[in-house]
Parts: structure tokens; C-alpha cells; sequence
């Protein structure tokens, strides 16, 4: 279900915690498979808690409640953009949207193509480098000028 | 971002972050010493307690008092976390702390395993910053490497192990228990106190959670003295601290100040107000402190006690500066979203609470305002505060509670003319896309 990568992965975070703590692994695990995977679906949380030796319904429950993981498929570039009191104070609510007629998609929404999915996100602890956006969970960009997000768009849809 | 301070000095470079760099500032020489000198625990907590380290997340309790409460001869593992889940809105130091001196936070944490015979520890880092983890993983590599952490260090019969978990994007994950649940692979909902985590923490054992920037001090405190860091700052309220400035100011970013400094002088060093407007409102210790209106936060110095005198909190340290072209009610109807947003569901007066005030501040802002809508926000916050398992109602509340004390006037304009106080291009106008030149 998952590759011999991500589970080499997973192997490593468990060796973090206690050995009889495995379920400890499963905020890494979920995050490792939804990485592989695009998104989280119900047989991929099921296959992460046998992994683990878990209830499913526990792994569920921290897929469902943690806001970065997804439950349903997302376009190939997931693009959050914090619109804050702070971000917004900066310019968050400008980026959001520029990004949003740039890509003819309001938040929650996928562009036809399948290509970009937009999100409004909450604090992301870098409130000094308004607007920022992340991109794909993973990689955080700052003091996102028009121009600047003009050149990251170009440059994911390469991707 | 400012390179003066303590854990930001000399940290003006893309290698600080480095083990060698980290040694060259003079870093684990605190560790170092206390091993080679086998420094009592009682010792090095005493040096805590002279310091008056107060912690540096938001509550403000004092470190050495927090360390002494962790049980001495208990049986097995006892735990440290390290509380790096910064989600508060305006708040962005750790970040920074992580990012360019990721060896202090790993000495502090050190240094604490050895003054409260902890054996195991955990940075919970915040999901939305995963390159800082993954940075944060290498300087642990470093650090395992050198025999700083793991088994006996230094070559003593001290040994503790240290590792990074990563948070996937809950800001409740911030609370300390709620903290706890997460490391052990559960949903972040916070635990009822007592038991505190000094007698039940992580896995049912004995733990201290600290903040990154409270770890952090902590080499600087053993190197310098108590007395020393103490003095830096005034009575009561030792050390420097790092302010994450934001909003309209010229040069947001972080600034490391003794405490006690003068807010105008923070002001000043953030680069003064944006386009030379008028300051309106400062919320002083992140988005749970209450506001203060700007003239009242011109007359206070950045430290615990001032802050609070003026009827608000220090908090994280995260001050979010709003000038004239603010609509107060827009601005508290976003704080009210991120509280409904992350509430974790758990206690009734929360879940609903934050959801009605969100509701009604949302009403009044776009028009729909009734005339006893203040009364009732006011009545919403009182019976959410105090009566959650939790601070996380607490910290939705006194937001409305002071927007509507201090800004009142707007809110019920808002209401009686369906419209802001302050014309709509002007709000646009002062809150476009901005750059500082000097990022």
C-alpha cells in the first residue's frame, strides 16, 4: 500500500518514541503517506493504523482533526494563504485575492485541470513575512508581492 | 530581524544555525561546565530561580519554581517537551530561534534533562514550518554527533535523548496537555489539571514543558549568572526577550529587547509607523492579549508587569500594530474565526461560544448588527470564560471583551449605520501588500 521509502520513513519516526509507543508515529505516518499518496483516503489511514497496531478509527480521528492532512484529493499544488489579523494587516488579503482571480478559483476549490487546489489558512507562525503562502504543506514562501507569486504560479505549473 | 540580544546575537548569517558556528559564540559551554564541575541540580535551579526567567510562551511562569515541581527520586523516564507549536496569531519568534540558533534550544533542553533527571525529550515543532523541522533534525544530528545528547554525554553518566515531532496544524496543540496528547499519536484535546504534568505528563510520566525561547535563555542564564541575566531587565521581569513586531509598521520582524524597554522604542526599531500614519490599537502579547488603544501602549514599557498595569498581558510577546485606517470591528471579526476556527470542540461553552461570537461580530461588521449585540457579546465571553478545560475560550473572549471596551463607539456606529467608521478604500489603502525594502 505504501513504498518501501515511505515505510523506511515511518520505521525512522517510530524509533523516536518508546517501543511499546508506536501509535506516537502516527501524526509522521499519515503525513509520509499523504505525501505519496496526494491525500489521505479511508484504506490509506486504515493501512497507516495497521502499521502501527492501532485502532483505524484512532488514526482517523487524528487525520480528521489536524487541519493539514486531507481527506478528500487535492489539485497537484496546494496553495494556503494566511489571511490573519497580522497577514492581513500586511497585505494577506490582497495576495489571497490575486492568487484566487489568477486562478479563477475561490478557497476550498480545484482548478479544472486538476493542477491547483486554494486553501485559507490560519496562523502559520510567520506573521513577519506577510503575505506568506505555503505551498504544498511543506515549503513556506515569504513577503509574496504580486510579482512574486506571478513567478511561483509560472513556476509549479512546470511541476 | 535584529542580530543584538542574547539568543539572536550574532546570528546574522545563513551558517549560525550550524553546530560549529553555535560553538564559536561560545555555545555548550554551559553544558560543559556543569558536567565537568558535576554542578548539583539544586544549583543550577537555584540560578533559574535568581534569574527570574519567566516563560517565554505566553503565560509568564516563573522557569526555576516550574523545574523544582518535577518529582526528584521517581522510578523510570521522566520527560521534556519543548513547546515550539507557535500558532498564535502575531506571534513568530520561535520560528526565528529554531531557524537561526537551533543549538541553544538543544543545550537549554540538555541542561534542564540534567537539573531535573529527565531522561527523554521532544520539540514539538509546528507543522505549517516543516523546513525549520527538518533543519531542526539536522542540528539534533549535529549534536547527537559532538555527544551533546544520547547516551552518556560528554562522556559522563548523564545520557539523554532528544527528537523532533512534528505538529500537522492545530494551534490547541499549543496547550501544554494538549501538547502531551499529540506526541502520543491523539487528537490535541486538552486535559483536565490536576493532575499537572510534573506528576502525569507524557505517557503517565513526570514531564516539564517549556517554551523554545525559554530553553533557549537557559545556557545564557548558567553562563552569565542569575543575577546577571536578572539585571539585564527590571525586577521581577529578567532577561531580554524577543518581540515578533507585525502589522503596519515599517519593519516587521523581530526585535531581542531587555525587558522594561519603552514600547516607543520598540516602536522605533520596528522602523516607526507605516506611511508615518497615526497608531490606533496595539495588541501587546499576541492575539489572545486584550488590545490596549495606541496611547495607552505609548506609555508602557515592554515587560510583565507594565503591560499588565494597563489591563493586558505580554503574553508571547507577539505585538500586532494597527494604525487609523483599521476597522477594529473587521479586525476582531477575524481574530473571532481563528477561535471558532480552532477550538478543539471539547467543552460546550467553547465549541458553541466561539461560535456566536464569530456569528455576531461577522453580523455587525457586514451591516446586520441588532442594538443589544454588544450586551449579548458581552454575555456570550462571560459565560465562556472560566468555565472551559482549557485557556483556549479564555483567549477568545478577552479579545471581544476589550475591542468592544475600548472601541465601543465603532462597534455601535457599526450598528446604528450599517456601515464602518472608517471608509472602506481608506482600510484597503492602508492594509495593501507590503514589503519592508530592507527584506
Amino acid at each position: 500500500m505504501l513504498s518501501q521509502e515511505s515505510l523506511q520513513q515511518i520505521d525512522r519516526e517510530i524509533a523516536k518514541y518508546p517501543a511499546d509507543q508506536k501509535q506516537s508515529a502516527v501524526m509522521a505516518a499519515l503525513r509520509i503517506a499523504q505525501v505519496e499518496k496526494g491525500w489521505l483516503s479511508r484504506e490509506t489511514i486504515e493501512y497507516v493504523a495497521r502499521y502501527l497496531e492501532m485502532p483505524a478509527i484512532a488514526a482517523y480521528e487524528v487525520a480528521s482533526f489536524y487541519n493539514m492532512y486531507d481527506l478528500e484529493p487535492v489539485g497537484r499544488h496546494k496553495i494556503t494563504v494566511c489571511t490573519n489579523l497580522p497577514c492581513a494587516l500586511s497585505g494577506g488579503v490582497h495576495a489571497a485575492d490575486y492568487v484566487r482571480q489568477k486562478l479563477g478559483i475561490d478557497f476550498n476549490e480545484t482548478t479544472p485541470d486538476g493542477r491547483f487546489t486554494l486553501k485559507e489558512g490560519e496562523c502559520m507562525g510567520a506573521c513577519g513575512d506577510a503575505p506568506v503562502l505555503l505551498v504544498n504543506n511543506h515549503h513556506m514562501c515569504s513577503w509574496m508581492t504580486t510579482d512574486k507569486i506571478d513567478q511561483l504560479l509560472a513556476d509549479l505549473d512546470k511541476k | 530581524m535584529s542580530a543584538h540580544g542574547l539568543i539572536l546575537a550574532g546570528t546574522d548569517g545563513d551558517r549560525t544555525w550550524r553546530l560549529q558556528d553555535y560553538v564559536a559564540r561560545g555555545g555548550y559551554s554551559a553544558l560543559k561546565k556543569i558536567i565537568a564541575e558535576k554542578t548539583s541540580q539544586d544549583a543550577i535551579i537555584a540560578e533559574l530561580k535568581t534569574s527570574v526567567l519567566r516563560g517565554r510562551g505566553g503565560a509568564g511562569f516563573p522557569t526555576g519554581l516550574k523545574w523544582s515541581f518535577m518529582p526528584r527520586n521517581f522510578p523510570g523516564d521522566k520527560y521534556l517537551a519543548c513547546n515550539s507549536d507557535e500558532g498564535e496569531p502575531g506571534t513568530f519568534k520561535d520560528r526565528d530561534i529554531l531557524r537561526f540558533n537551533p543549538h541553544s534550544v538543544i543545550e537549554g533542553m540538555a541542561i534542564a534533562a540534567y537539573a531535573m533527571g529527565a531522561t527523554r525529550g521532544y520539540n514539538y515543532i509546528h507543522g505549517e514550518i516543516f523546513e525549520i523541522y527538518q533543519r531542526f533534525e539536522e542540528a539534533l544530528d549535529e549534536a547527537r554527533a559532538a555527544g551533546f545528547v544520547g547516551q552518556n554525554i560528554l562522556g559522563s553518566d548523564f545520557s539523554f535523548e532528544l527528537f523532533a515531532h512534528h505538529g500537522y496544524g492545530a494551534y490547541i496543540c499549543g496547550e501544554e496537555t494538549a501538547l502531551l496528547e499529540s506526541i502520543e499519536g491523539k487528537k490535541g484535546q486538552p486535559r483536565f489539571k490536576p493532575p499537572f504534568p510534573a506528576s502525569y505528563g507524557l505517557y503517565g510520566k513526570p514531564t516539564t514543558i517549556n517554551n523554545t525561547e525559554t530553553f533557549a535563555s537557559v545556557p545564557f542564564i548558567l553562563n552569565m549568572g542569575g543575577e546577571g541575566f536578572l539585571n539585564l531587565g527590571k525586577p521581577n521581569n529578567g532577561g531580554t526577550k524577543l518581540f515578533s513586531v507585525s502589522g503596519h509598521v515599517n519593519r516587521p520582524g523581530n526585535y531581542e529587547v531587555t525587558l522594561g524597554t519603552p514600547f516607543a522604542e520598540l516602536l522605533e526599531m520596528a522602523g516607526g509607523m507605516r506611511g508615518g500614519r497615526k497608531l490606533k490599537a496595539v495588541i501587546p502579547g499576541g492575539s489572545s492579549a486584550p488590545v490596549l488603544p495606541g496611547d495607552v501602549m505609548m506609555d508602557c514599557t515592554m515587560d510583565y508587569d507594565s503591560i499588565s498595569k494597563a489591563g493586558s498581558m505580554l503574553g508571547s510577546g507577539a505585538v500586532i500594530v494597527m494604525d487609523e485606517t483599521t476597522c477594529m470591528v473587521k479586525a476582531l471579526e477575524r481574530l473571532s474565526y481563528f477561535y471558532f476556527e480552532e477550538s478543539c470542540g471539547q467543552c460546550t461553552p467553547c465549541r458553541e461560544g466561539t461560535g456566536w461570537l464569530y456569528r455576531v461580530v461577522h453580523r455587525i461588521e457586514h451591516g446586520l448588527g441588532r442594538p443589544d449585540d454588544l450586551d449579548l457579546l458581552n454575555s456570550v465571553t462571560a459565560n465562556i470564560m472560566g468555565r472551559t478545560i482549557c485557556a483556549l475560550g479564555d483567549a477568545a473572549s478577552m479579545p471581544v471583551q476589550s475591542f468592544v471596551k475600548h472601541f465601543g463607539a465603532e462597534f455601535e456606529y457599526h450598528i446604528e449605520n450599517k456601515k464602518c467608521l472608517v471608509p472602506p478604500e481608506v482600510q484597503r489603502a492602508g492594509s495593501q501588500i507590503y514589503v519592508s525594502p530592507s527584506c
